[in-house]
């Protein structure tokens, strides 16, 4: 491929997602992005400049070997690509999907800085489809077992990552988790149009036949206590990736009438419980059509559920969201899907009341108009209420969705685990140490609500950790 | 996969299984609740652990039908299996030697408040129990509740058995007759933790109810099961689902636990069909 021009590579215009039909896909539950084929990924790779020091890699939490990958595209060698992610990301499938790229690798891809970046989060997806299309998923060599055990508590991205690496390594691994289905977020929060839990299962069966060992229904605090684990099950070493599956409300009046929902609630109704397909699936949903339906938030929970409200039939899906789009902490492409599907955007504007009826049922809300003010710790910034702006709107179903704190169950019955003031677990950063003798932590339950890289990337530090801890003794 | 080991009825429509689960058994305490689904396209509802026998690793819960999941349930015999059981949840119930206990339950609520009695008389109380229903054949646990009674009432609605009335009439009577009553545990239909709510509060008597908000996953992470203590909104399944019955707001429960009332009907004929629509095929077969 390297007859072509860095000129002529930057010539190639970037390749856009072939995408179902707003209108259509904005009523099924069906993926929206429908992938590359191989000949658009081999033009894209094209597009690469090969920079002999590329940007791209240090924008990736994981530092996938991103412009070789991308080499072995352009070269048509899709499964030596994939092979070569693996290396650094367990989950190509579905970081290629759900990462940020804008503000993460592709946000540091030179051929961005004039014109469009190379899709990189596209064509890593588009190889971890073609290897997990063609069947040829090789389960990764297991060294032999070296008699040690470890636990891992929760089975989203963090423990996922690092229950593979340690299994590698030859431990003897457990995988505990609370719900029904393995996946965490992945399964119960991300829905099927973005993520298809197809992908989040093959991954699990994967990690299955490399004998990692699969517990749900066990809720770790509950069943075993973390001391229990190493004392009376044998493990020699804990992780803790339970997430922050917590949601906040809005601590405003009306928020326990009926119709008012958190996005954790919506969402898991829908996804795992599969209330989309009530009554073949016992859980049931409100049925939203012709309802309106107002989401608050302007993160991706948010729009998952209030495109999620569409595919429920809605007749209006609002977004209220306190401060201006520039601000909105979802992904972009999310954003942009969303209005592309007719969500209705009321940005800078706040929520002040939720409005009943006499059988407890939400009628409306009141809202307020804000206006940004200056930055606050955040860099953000700070949303004020504009006075006397105050308006109402009739609404049927409300999802707030203002993000998660971290669950209490694991630290309340293991007090020697230190925890800040949010609650989230105090670890070493290099190590992912808790303050716990063999107890490591790393994903949402250590950062608070972040992203699925983040994540796994945690996962994998911890994985490395704890097997030096095992191998030498010293804490 | 969870087996039953044991499965009878108790009262029309109401039964009890003993399902093995080895490490629930070792680690529940009164007051605790499982979730439960019972196959791959089930809801998760919750069920008090009524009983648990830490040798045999089995766990006892008592279902009454009144919907789609609990009926189903309540078809499931001995040797069958339940997809998925998981706990124990909820806060057990707070338990101390308060004196005089009365222990109150309503309906099922009677299999709820069991394993409280029984840890208010192993905690040194005196206790008595009033146990409602609405006739004689619907009275459960009659002779475990007298087990654990130093004073054990049956009322029944109808007068078909014990007390002609509400547990209610017969709590005001306890009351009136001048016992000192130092805590009161009522669980049962909403409306009836709100009636003995009312009887104790001016008597200022610490009472405690069970509430049963519905569920999803019980761990803390849908919010769905909030209720409003004194105003403010708590999770029953990570925080309760014991309370301080003086606080509760009762109205915004009932009204919350309406929420999928046209959905539970609609699923319930669904299921129904189903089984008379199975039922033909067996008799079907039976005369081929
Ligand atoms: C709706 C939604 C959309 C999102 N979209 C994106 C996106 O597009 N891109 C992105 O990068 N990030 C996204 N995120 C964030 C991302 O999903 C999380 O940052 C990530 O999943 C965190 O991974 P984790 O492994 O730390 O925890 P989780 O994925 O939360 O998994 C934790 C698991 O632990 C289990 N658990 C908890 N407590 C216990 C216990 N005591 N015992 C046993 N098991 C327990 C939980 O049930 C859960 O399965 C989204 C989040 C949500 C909610
Ligand atoms: C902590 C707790 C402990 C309980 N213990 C027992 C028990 O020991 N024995 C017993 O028979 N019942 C118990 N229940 C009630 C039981 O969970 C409900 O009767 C059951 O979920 C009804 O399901 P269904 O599909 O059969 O009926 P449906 O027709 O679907 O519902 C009937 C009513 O039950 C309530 N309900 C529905 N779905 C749920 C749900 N997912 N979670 C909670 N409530 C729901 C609603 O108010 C609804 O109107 C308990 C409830 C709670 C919260
Ligand atoms: S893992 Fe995410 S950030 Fe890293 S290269 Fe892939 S899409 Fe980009
Ligand atoms: S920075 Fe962009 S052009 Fe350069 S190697 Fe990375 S992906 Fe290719
Ligand atoms: S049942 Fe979901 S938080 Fe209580
Ligand atoms: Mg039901």
């Amino acid at each position: 491929m390297n007859q072509l021009t860095p000129k002529e590579r930057m010539k190639i215009p970037r390749h856009s997602m072939i995408e179902q039909d707003p209108a259509e896909r904005s009523r099924n539950f069906s993926e929206v992005n429908l992938g590359y084929t191989p000949e658009l990924a081999i033009e894209e790779a094209q597009r690469c400049l090969q920079c002999p020091k590329p940007t791209c890699v240090a924008g990736c939490p994981v530092n996938i070997q991103i412009k070789d990958f991308i080499t072995l595209i352009a070269e048509g060698d899709f499964i030596g690509a994939v092979k070569k992610i693996k290396e650094d990301n367990a989950l190509p499938a579905i970081c290629g999907r759900v990462c940020p790229q804008e503000e993460q690798c592709e946000e540091a891809c030179v051929v961005g800085k004039r014109g469009e970046p190379v899709a990189i989060g596209y064509l890593e997806r588009f190889v971890a489809d073609y290897e997990r299309e063609s069947g040829k998923i090789d389960v990764p060599e297991v060294k032999v077992s070296n008699g040690k055990k470890v636990a891992i508590v929760g089975s989203g991205p963090a423990g996922l990552s690092c229950a593979k690496d340690l299994r590698e390594k030859g431990y003897e691994v457990t995988v505990f988790e609370a719900l029904h289905e393995l996946g965490g977020v992945l399964v119960y929060g991300i829905p099927e149009f973005r993520l298809p839990k197809e992908i989040v299962r093959t991954e699990i069966d994967g990690l299955k036949r490399m004998g990692v060992k699969f517990e749900t229904d066990a809720i770790i605090g509950r069943v075993f206590t973390v001391d229990e684990l190493m004392e009376e099950e044998g493990y020699d070493a804990v992780f803790l990736g339970v997430g922050a599956g917590l949601p906040w409300f809005l601590g405003i009046e009306g928020e326990n009438l009926n119709g008012v929902y958190s996005a954790n609630e919506f969402l898991t109704r829908v996804n795992l419980m599969k209330a989309y397909q009530f009554p073949e699936y016992d859980s049931p949903i409100l049925d939203c059509h012709n309802k309106n339906v107002a989401v608050f938030g302007g993160g991706n929970t948010a729009m998952d559920a209030v495109r999620t409200s569409l595919r429920l039939g809605a007749k209006n899906a609002y977004i209220v969201y306190r401060r201006s789009e520039k601000e909105m902490p979802a992904r972009v492409e999310e954003i942009k899907h969303a209005k592309e599907e007719g969500v209705q955007f009321m940005l800078l504007t706040n929520p002040v009341r939720l409005i009943g009826d006499d059988e407890g049922w939400l009628k409306g809300m009141e809202l307020i108009k804000m206006e940004l003010g200056e930055p606050d710790e955040s860099g953000r910034r700070r949303p004020i209420p504009i006075e006397g702006s105050n308006f109402t709107v009739d609404i049927d179903v409300a999802v707030i969705a203002i993000g998660n704190g971290p669950n209490p169950l694991v630290t309340q019955t293991t007090p020697e685990i230190e925890t800040s003031r949010r609650g989230t677990i105090v670890v070493d950063p290099e190590t992912m140490k808790t303050s716990k003798k063999g107890v490591f932590a790393g994903g949402d339950i250590v950062t608070g609500g972040a992203t699925v890289i983040l994540a796994m990337g945690a996962g994998r530090k911890a994985a490395a950790a704890i097997d030096h801890y095992l191998q030498n003794g010293a804490w | 996969m969870f087996k039953i080991i044991e499965a009878r009825f108790l009262a029309e429509n109401i039964k009890l299984f003993e399902i093995e689960a080895p490490r629930i058994a070792k680690k529940r305490k009164a007051g605790q609740f499982v979730i439960v689904r019972i196959h791959e396209h089930g809801e998760r509802i919750p069920l008090t652990i009524a009983d648990s026998d830490v040798e045999k690793g089995t766990i006892t819960i008592i279902v009454q039908g009144v919907g789609k999941t609990t009926r189903e349930l309540n078809l499931k015999k001995k040797g069958d299996i339940i997809l998925d059981v998981v706990g124990p949840l909820g806060q057990p119930s707070h338990i101390e030697n308060f004196g005089t206990a009365v222990s109150i339950g309503g309906g099922v609520g009677t299999a709820i408040a069991y394993p409280t009695a029984v840890a208010l008389k192993q905690a040194g109380n005196y206790v008595i129990t009033i146990n409602g229903a609405r006739n004689k054949d619907l009275v459960i646990l009659e002779e475990e509740m007298k087990a654990v009674s130093d004073e054990a009432y049956i009322t029944t609605d109808d007068g078909s058995y014990g007390y002609h009335g509400f547990v209610t009439d017969k709590l005001q009577e306890l009351i009136d007759q001048g016992k000192k009553i130092d805590f009161v545990l009522a669980i049962g239909p909403i409306p009836m933790m709100k009636a003995v709510a009312d009887v104790t509060r001016p008597y200022g008597i610490k009472t405690v109810v069970s509430l049963n908000p519905i569920m999803v996953d019980g761990t803390g992470m849908c919010g769905g099961c909030r209720v409003l203590i004194d105003g403010k909104a708590q999770f029953a399944c990570v925080d309760g689902p014991e309370f301080d019955a003086h606080k509760v707001d009762f109205k915004n429960l009932a009204d919350r636990n309406k929420m999928y009332h046209k959905y539970e009907q609609e699923a319930l004929k669904h299921f129904e069909e189903k089984c008379k629509l199975t039922e033909k095929i067996n008799t079907l077969e039976q005369a081929e």
